[in-house]
């Protein structure tokens, strides 16, 4: 059953309780990495092939000089524009029929051109299985019609699943709704970058406090083959015009 | 500036030499292309040389490709794809076009090296002559030229900080491959008992290959702008003293003397050089 899905993550209402990671971990049996204790509660800390969920903590100074923490459950953003499909050379990441981004594990070989690709640090290389692996939206649920596994076990709703444009709307009303309550350092992240990300996020601070690339800067490695084929060409040009003029002066000369 | 958030690819050794092996094949079939269309009949050992050396070189790259991979079994993917069997080709993509311009490349190296090998014992060539001849290292010349840049180009088209953020390292990659097919080709003449008259026409092609990527080097840097401030940690400090040592030193050799041993260091030299400047492009951005 096709249909165009997403979700909507209010950072919010995150509690920070990573129900979220644990059910993806367990519907995905991802046996995850050994936690890693620094001098926060976040120890899963980045996305990678084994954390396709990840919840970030981020503590900040308001402008009342009080302190505020703010949580969000990061995710593969699912771009209408993606950069990792773009580069792929053997198509193994393909857009589904829910209009998610899904690497193929049967068809990736591993050669990692996805993972420098993506500007959200989300791809990561499974030594193991020797492939490049992310969320898959829970690819199998949506087959049977389920809400993926971290929308589903989020106890506060602050991850919704449900179909794109209901998101957006959800997260239009949602932002209008705490900027009338005046909370001014409100903002939307997902509605242009990259053409539209399956995964809207709503923020309390700058895009890249959260690690997200700014919205001039969401922009598409193709961007650079033009360029960078050219600056190839006018050197390959000048190289050959050295060579010949070397090549032709009568040798043994000096 | 452009702001990523990017996990590194893992692209360590095995494309470090990959990029440096893969210029001096395309580069080396090049040099020897241009000797044969534009040298005169002293220089057809050098140009036979080049033809010999670009093979075994070459055949290398897909060696070090394929170990790379998560999958290596699957490096056929890259070519044919698994599900419907149909070609697989992104122009779009560098990797996509470079796998291509591999394959297509080593039918040239190829054909050129076997003809040299038998020109080698009957002292012409043997099936190729004339203007097909002339015109089939020319093409060849064409692809081994794009096998030596599209890897920075490669690197460029990803949002990895510092790849992503120059235009400049496909020039710089290609004017840094032709130098050290330059060096390769000398240092080799050099080892046997070659033309005097070839051996200086090569060291007088480096020299603007030389000064071409010096140029490069100032336009990479000015292109990165304050991103290139990620080089000024001191292992990446080392490798770029190494890639200076490696272009300016057998720079000031080449246009000072045409001794025997300085020109050997010099050839020895390009070649660390060469090495280090992939070595700090691929892990400098990486860690």
């Amino acid at each position: 059953m096709a249909r165009t899905v997403g979700f909507f993550t209010d950072t919010t209402l995150c509690i920070g309780c990573k129900a979220c990671e644990v059910a993806c971990k367990e519907w995905n049996q991802l046996p995850g990495h050994a936690p890693e204790f620094g001098d926060g509660y976040d120890n899963t800390t980045q996305l990678d092939e084994q954390n396709w969920r990840h919840v970030q903590f981020h503590e900040r100074t308001t402008a009342k000089g009080g302190v505020a923490w703010s949580m969000m459950s990061d995710v593969c953003k699912h771009c209408a524009l993606a950069s990792c499909m773009e580069v792929c050379p053997t198509n193994a990441i393909i857009r589904t029929e829910f209009d998610t981004v899904y690497i193929q594990p049967n068809v990736c070989n591993g050669c990692r051109d996805c993972i420098a690709a993506c500007p959200y640090h989300v791809i990561g290389f499974d030594e193991a299985s020797g492939l490049a692996r992310k969320c898959t939206f829970c690819y199998d649920r949506l087959q049977a019609n389920l809400t993926p596994a971290c929308a589903k076990a989020c106890p506060t709703e602050s991850i919704k699943f449900g179909d794109l444009t209901t998101m957006k709307e959800v997260a239009g009303a949602r932002l209008n709704q705490l900027r009338g309550q005046g909370m001014s350092e409100a903002r939307l992240y997902g509605d242009t970058e990259y053409g539209g990300l399956h995964a809207l996020f709503l923020l309390t601070d700058k895009p890249e406090v959260y690690g997200l690339p700014p919205t001039e800067s969401a922009v598409l490695p193709s961007r650079n083959n033009a360029r960078g084929y050219l600056g190839t060409l006018v050197t390959a040009a000048l190289g050959v015009v050295g060579a010949v003029f070397a090549f032709r002066e009568r040798g043994g000369k000096e | 500036m452009i702001e990523h958030f990017v996990t590194p690819p893992q692209w360590e050794w095995y494309i470090v030499w990959y990029f440096f092996l893969g210029g001096i094949a395309g580069g080396v079939y090049a040099l020897g292309a241009i000797l044969r269309l534009m040298g005169d009949e002293r220089d057809a050992p050098v140009a036979r040389l080049a033809f010999l050396l670009s093979l075994p070189v070459l055949a290398v790259c897909p060696v070090l490709l394929t170990l790379d991979l998560g999958r290596p079994l699957r490096f056929w993917h890259m070519m044919i794809d698994s599900r419907t069997f149909g070609l697989n080709f992104k122009y779009w993509s560098p990797m996509s076009v470079g796998v291509w311009v591999l394959l297509i490349f080593s039918v040239f190296a190829f054909v050129s090296f076997l003809e040299a090998l038998a020109s080698l014992r009957s002292g012409r060539p043997p099936f190729l002559r004339g203007g097909l001849a002339r015109a089939f290292v020319t093409v060849g010349a064409v692809f081994g030229l794009f096998l030596a840049g599209y890897t920075g180009v490669l690197l460029s088209v990803s949002n990895q900080p510092i790849w992503s953020d120059t235009w400049a390292l496909g020039a710089l990659f290609l004017a840094s491959g032709l130098s050290v097919a330059a060096a390769t080709l000398s240092l080799v003449t050099r080892l046997g008992r070659h033309e005097q008259s070839s051996e200086a026409k090569l060291t007088r092609a480096d020299r603007y290959f030389i000064i071409l990527e010096l140029a490069l080097l100032v336009v990479f840097f000015v292109s990165l702008g304050a991103a290139g401030s990620r080089f000024l940690a001191p292992r990446w400090v080392a490798l770029w003293v190494a890639v200076l040592i490696g272009t300016l030193v057998p720079l000031a050799l080449h246009l000072s003397t045409q001794r025997r041993v300085p020109a050997m260091l010099a050839a020895v030299l390009t070649l660390v050089g060469g090495l280090a400047l992939r070595m700090v492009v691929v892990f400098g951005a990486q860690m």
